[in-house]
């Protein structure tokens, strides 16, 4: 068994949003839109604050609040747990955006780009219909997971077959790999430092693990 | 990890749903409780085609809001698609049924039909519960007690508005009169529990101050109001004024409620860092 989960490390995490910036670059979202993205979080009070930042997005929950709602089924679910969108099913209706505890959903009801009405060439080369008023959010990037395991490939090990986010970090704060390999860099990571997950009590079992090591 | 210094932040309003959600659960709610009680009240006969027909007004009145909010409506036949685990799918299977039963009651004049339309409306006001409770994003909908206030005020919006029909065609029913102030105070404990619960929970504060006004509406004008007037009818019931003013205080509040719970108090779950951190493989924890 195969479970794609993301380890994001709290302490390596500089808020750079490269990540973002991949994601974008990548997945070709329009303005407003961001499957991936990193919070600037104050924590404490005065005077005892702390910064730190935080990569947020789709947590690919092995129980997904998403799937169980979705009324025509567009939303499901891999063996390898990485929650899915087929575009050409769903209705758009956002059941699921206010399903989801993490605000990873968006939805676009008309075409929208970074510099007005007109896409630049990019954007007009990478522009999906099929995406226009249907549930959007990350994809843990299963084309390129399935294009490299094709290819003999180790997700999160080899950057053709790992998320472009993680591919990008700076900081390398993302880790990419599977869970249910106990010599995965997910596992190895997991097992030599303390972690949470967002939300755990709502019983979503979220695929987004963050470390953090209390000073 | 110091739960305080890990709380939660980034609350946000919720922009997915908008006042077309609320007008289906405004509508639908009040359509299905109406043609229940025109189905109870018109036993062992057929109900009246004139309450059938505004039953089935209000429900698709709602249902068409929802198909104006999605984003594919052309494709709004693959809301049937999955009825294992959906309320949404649920509620609309419900509905083609009330609609296909209500129908054929009509064209055949089988009272058993109606009864069964009665039946599956009740059925569609649950599931619109349902519909909230599932939403695991929306603090002030998953509260589970959230089912049971959404049938109560289902109920009496349904009740009042059968009140305020018929009398417009004949004298006030004292026995409807008095069903309705039943169903107010029921609606008014439903209130007060879900309340309680919703203060109890981690809730938005934002979620909290939006659902304030509602507490007025549904305690003052929705059930005190009611009762003073409701009471006046029963003691004078030649004076219909009385009951007219019963029902509609006990419609409105509930309208307003609903929409403040879809539109306003729908403030997202917001982030947050674990509240304890764990040690060792998630899966050698698991087993
Ligand atoms: S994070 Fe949200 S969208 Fe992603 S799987 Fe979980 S519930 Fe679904
Ligand atoms: S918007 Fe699409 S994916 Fe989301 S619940 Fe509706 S049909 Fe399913």
């Amino acid at each position: 068994m195969t479970r794609y989960v993301m380890v994001a490390d709290l302490n390596r995490c500089v808020g750079c949003q490269t990540c973002t910036a991949a994601c974008k670059h990548t997945n070709a979202t329009p303005p407003g839109v961001q499957w991936r993205k990193v919070l600037d979080v104050e924590m404490g009070e005065y005077p005892n604050v702390e910064r730190l930042f935080m990569p947020v997005g789709c947590q690919h929950c092995s129980d997904p609040p998403c799937m169980e709602v979705c009324p025509s089924t567009a939303t499901g679910q891999r063996k390898d747990g990485i929650v899915t969108i087929d575009y050409d099913i769903c209705i758009g209706c956002s059941y699921c955006a206010v399903a989801c505890p993490y605000q990873a959903r968006y939805k676009v009801e008309t075409p929208r780009f970074a510099y007005g009405d007109q896409p630049t060439e990019t954007e007009a080369i990478r522009f999906d219909e099929g995406r226009i008023g249907v549930a959007q959010k990350c994809t843990f990037c299963s084309d390129r997971v399935d294009a490299g395991l094709a290819r003999g490939l180790k997700p999160g090990v080899d950057p053709d077959a790992t998320p472009a986010c993680a591919n990008a970090c700076i900081a390398n704060a993302l880790t990419f790999g599977d869970l249910e390999d106990p010599d995965s860099n997910v596992s190895k990571l997991l097992t030599d430092n303390t972690w949470f997950r967002m939300h755990e009590e709502l019983g979503t079992e979220p695929g987004f693990f963050y470390l953090w090591n209390e000073k | 990890m110091n739960p305080a210094k890990f709380g939660r932040f980034g609350t946000s309003h919720q922009i997915s749903w908008d006042w077309r959600a609320a007008a289906n659960f405004i509508g639908g709610g009040s359509g299905s409780a109406l043609l229940l009680f025109a189905t109870l009240t018109a036993y062992p006969a057929s109900p009246p085609l004139w309450a059938v027909l505004a039953g089935l007004a209000l429900i698709g009145a709602g249902l068409a809001c929802v198909w104006a909010e999605i984003g594919r409506p052309w494709r709004a036949f693959n809301v049937l698609f999955h009825p294992q685990t959906s309320w949404m799918t649920r509620e609309a299977y419900v509905a083609a049924l009330i609609f296909l039963l209500s129908v054929a009651a009509l064209a055949t004049g089988l009272a058993l039909l109606a009864y069964s339309a009665g039946a599956a409306a009740l059925l569609f006001l649950y599931c619109q519960g349902r519909i909230l409770k599932a939403a695991r994003g929306i603090p002030a909908w998953r509260e589970p007690a959230v089912v049971r206030l959404i049938v109560a005020t289902g109920l009496v919006e349904g009740c009042a508005l059968l009140l305020l029909l018929q009398s417009a065609f004949a004298a006030l029913q004292t026995e409807m009169l008095g069903a309705l102030l039943v169903l107010v105070l029921l609606r008014a404990a439903s209130w007060l529990h879900y309340r309680a619960r919703l203060l109890a929970s981690d809730a938005p504060q934002s979620t909290r101050r939006a659902l304030a006004p509602a507490q007025l509406g549904l305690l003052l004008a929705g059930a005190a109001l009611p009762l003073l007037a409701g009471g006046a009818a029963l003691v004078l019931p030649q004076t219909v004024a009385f009951g007219v003013l019963a029902a509609i205080a006990a419609v409105l509040p509930g309208w307003h409620f609903k929409f403040l719970l879809v539109t306003r108090a729908a403030q997202v779950q917001g982030y947050a860092l674990g509240n304890k951190l764990r040690r060792g493989h998630p899966l050698a924890q698991a087993r």
